[in-house]
């Protein structure tokens, strides 16, 4: 009977730690994002996205740095994610089984989980090292090289989604593979493909590490691809460790904006991907 | 009109070599995939090329950074890399175990979902925003808080006690290892909860069977089950610390140098490469940061390759099992 009772209460007690465990998991993301409402709401006005960024002590807004991430993460992802589509439909469809791909697939799970800072040195060798100089177009292809493997994987998992019925279907009626593909697996497989492209714009705007030393960051305005071009994770870097009031406002402003759009993309891809999945089952 | 029109040869052939294209567009994309993780290795191999033939293993020794005489040694950066981990892995883990077991064993079916999306959340948000959390919000709490009692309480004790000396500046390695545990928590708590779901319920039912309470049946039955998963779970998690860059750089203090305190600033290899590099003059100093960086890549491929391979294993496993 005792001992019965110490099990029971060493139960009780896993249990409830458990649950204070999740807690806390809980408790930083609600700090975190009540940080970001209250620093940042204070500098929410339209400004924000009419001016540029200012030299300290000014007032001003972050409309280049906006510009230069729209700008930088479409790129990022008009290069990345295509690549990434084809590598996701050779890996699902051509070489299913082929060793190679068992290889592909290893090193695109270690490129997914590489420190996004040595994508950033790759970059910096590869193309600043080359121009002379820091550009918006090093920047947008290191944003690339990050979104590329996210893509492999999504589009992978999502194509084997497809079933086998249909792609034999379209295979009996004498159709080939590229036929099949385009025509019948990838429409069937649509709001995974986006979901997928989606996660990966999440994943890539929020970036900050492989953009200091390719894009940098640049005071005013500048659409030059060839130049050096403001964004937000830079700026924000820059100016939350500055020590001018005005400058940490815009950073706190500058991270509740970046934040918010990233969780609506999050929140959006999976409710994409619930609808989808809930139709293959 | 019943005749059947045959395809005509012209027309076969045109969608053969649409075949070939496509199919040779899709396996060049894919060996871009090789070809990239050759192409960094290639050129931070390059990169690191004059610092390693200038100061040799002697590099990976030394403390001494000084740009002034250009002496470069990574042995505080590296210190500060593996310490700052095994610290956050040390907070994370058991935060993780508690979080994986909540949503899978505990939480009715309509908490589960949205505790669950929370999480990946909390996992979606970009690092920057928790370096700058980390060093507005954490460390000034840690700094009045937490780090005076720590310093009253274990400072005076013998051995531990020289970790927790000196006085409480707010950043530093353990701000910095507190931070990243956060980070990695929904990460490892993710995998987690993925590898306790694989766990069959005849198993689980099972032990129930034989009289077992709750806890019994998840210590004596699922994580024995689901042992490989978690170690590689741990590992992808581990990965993501030795790597991360903005969150440390905030919270670190940036000090080239090996303290015994946990309470004083240091540097790891992300954030001293994130300092410097844009600001590096001489090929020398450039050479010797890229260095470090290759070094990152070397540890962070190791650890996050035996996590890919343990899960691969587990997936074959489930898959033949099914």
């Amino acid at each position: 009977m005792n001992r019965r009772a110490i099990r029971r209460a060493i139960n009780v007690l896993a249990l409830c730690l458990s649950g204070v465990a999740t807690a806390i998991g809980l408790f930083f993301l609600g700090a975190i994002l009540w940080t970001l409402l209250k620093n940042g709401l204070a500098g929410m006005s339209l400004k924000l996205f009419t001016e540029m960024t200012p030299p300290p002590g000014s007032a001003g807004g972050l409309l280049n740095a906006i510009y230069g991430s729209v700008v930088m993460t479409l790129i990022g992802i008009l290069i990345g994610g295509p690549i990434g589509m084809l590598a996701g439909t050779y890996l699902a469809e051509y070489g299913r089984t082929a060793r190679i791909s068992t290889v592909i697939r290893f090193v695109n799970d270690v490129l997914l989980s590489a420190p996004s800072i040595i994508i950033g040195l790759f970059v910096y060798e590869l193309l600043v090292v080359r121009m002379g100089h820091f550009s918006a177009i090093a920047g947008a292809v290191a944003l690339a090289i990050i979104a590329m493997p996210v893509t492999v994987r999504t589009t992978e998992d999502m194509l084997n989604l497809v079933p086998q019925g249909m792609k034999d279907a379209s295979t009996a009626m004498g159709a080939y593979t590229w036929r099949t593909v385009t025509s019948v697996i990838y429409p069937a497989a649509r709001s995974g493909i986006v979901t997928g492209l989606l996660l990966a714009v999440a994943r890539i705007s929020g970036e900050t590490a492989p953009l200091l030393f390719t894009a940098l960051n640049n005071q005013f305005w500048s659409s030059d691809l060839g130049a050096p071009m403001a964004n937000l994770p830079v700026v924000i870097f820059q100016f939350a460790l500055s020590p001018y009031p005005n400058w940490q406002q815009l950073a706190w402003s500058g991270a509740l904006l970046i934040t918010v759009s990233i969780l609506i993309l999050s929140i959006a891809a999976r409710l994409a991907v619930s609808s989808f999945t809930q139709g293959r089952r | 009109m019943n005749t059947v029109t045959a395809i005509s040869p012209r027309h076969a052939a045109g969608q053969r070599q649409r075949e070939r294209l496509f199919r040779g567009a899709t396996l060049a994309a894919a060996l871009l995939v090789l070809l990239l993780l050759g192409g960094v290795t290639l050129s931070l191999i390059v990169g690191a090329w004059p610092a390693l033939a200038q100061f040799k293993l002697s590099f990976l020794t030394r403390e001494i950074w000084n740009p002034v005489t250009d002496q470069y040694g990574a042995l505080a950066p590296i210190y500060g890399t593996l310490v700052t981990s095994f610290l956050a892995l040390l907070f994370a883990i058991p935060v993780s175990f508690g979080i994986a077991i909540f949503l899978t064993e505990l939480a009715p079916a309509w908490l589960k979902r949205p505790v669950g999306v929370a999480v990946e959340l909390l996992a979606a948000v970009p690092s920057i925003i928790y370096g700058i959390w980390g060093l507005f919000v954490l460390s000034p709490v840690l700094q009045r808080h937490v780090q005076p009692w720590l310093i009253e309480v274990l400072g005076p004790l013998p051995l531990v006690g020289k970790l927790f000396q000196g006085p409480p500046f707010g950043i530093g390695i353990l701000t910095a290892s507190f931070v990243l545990a956060i980070m990695i928590i929904p990460f490892i708590a993710a995998v987690m909860r993925d590898v306790f779901e694989t766990v069959p319920d005849v198993l689980k039912e099972s032990g129930y069977g034989l009289g077992a309470t709750t806890w019994e049946v998840i210590w004596q039955v699922v994580v024995p089950y689901a042992r490989t998963g978690m170690i590689g779970g741990v590992m992808l998690g581990l990965g993501r610390a030795l790597g991360e860059t903005m969150a440390v750089t905030f919270v670190i203090g940036n000090a080239h140098r090996i303290g015994t305190s946990l309470l004083a600033p240091g540097t790891t290899i992300s954030a001293s490469i994130a300092n410097e590099f844009a600001e590096a003059v001489g090929d020398l100093y450039t050479s010797s940061l890229i260095a470090l960086g290759a070094l990152l890549f070397l540890i962070t491929f190791v650890v996050i390759a035996a996590a890919r391979l343990m899960l691969m294993r587990l997936e074959r496993r489930a898959l033949s099992s099914a």
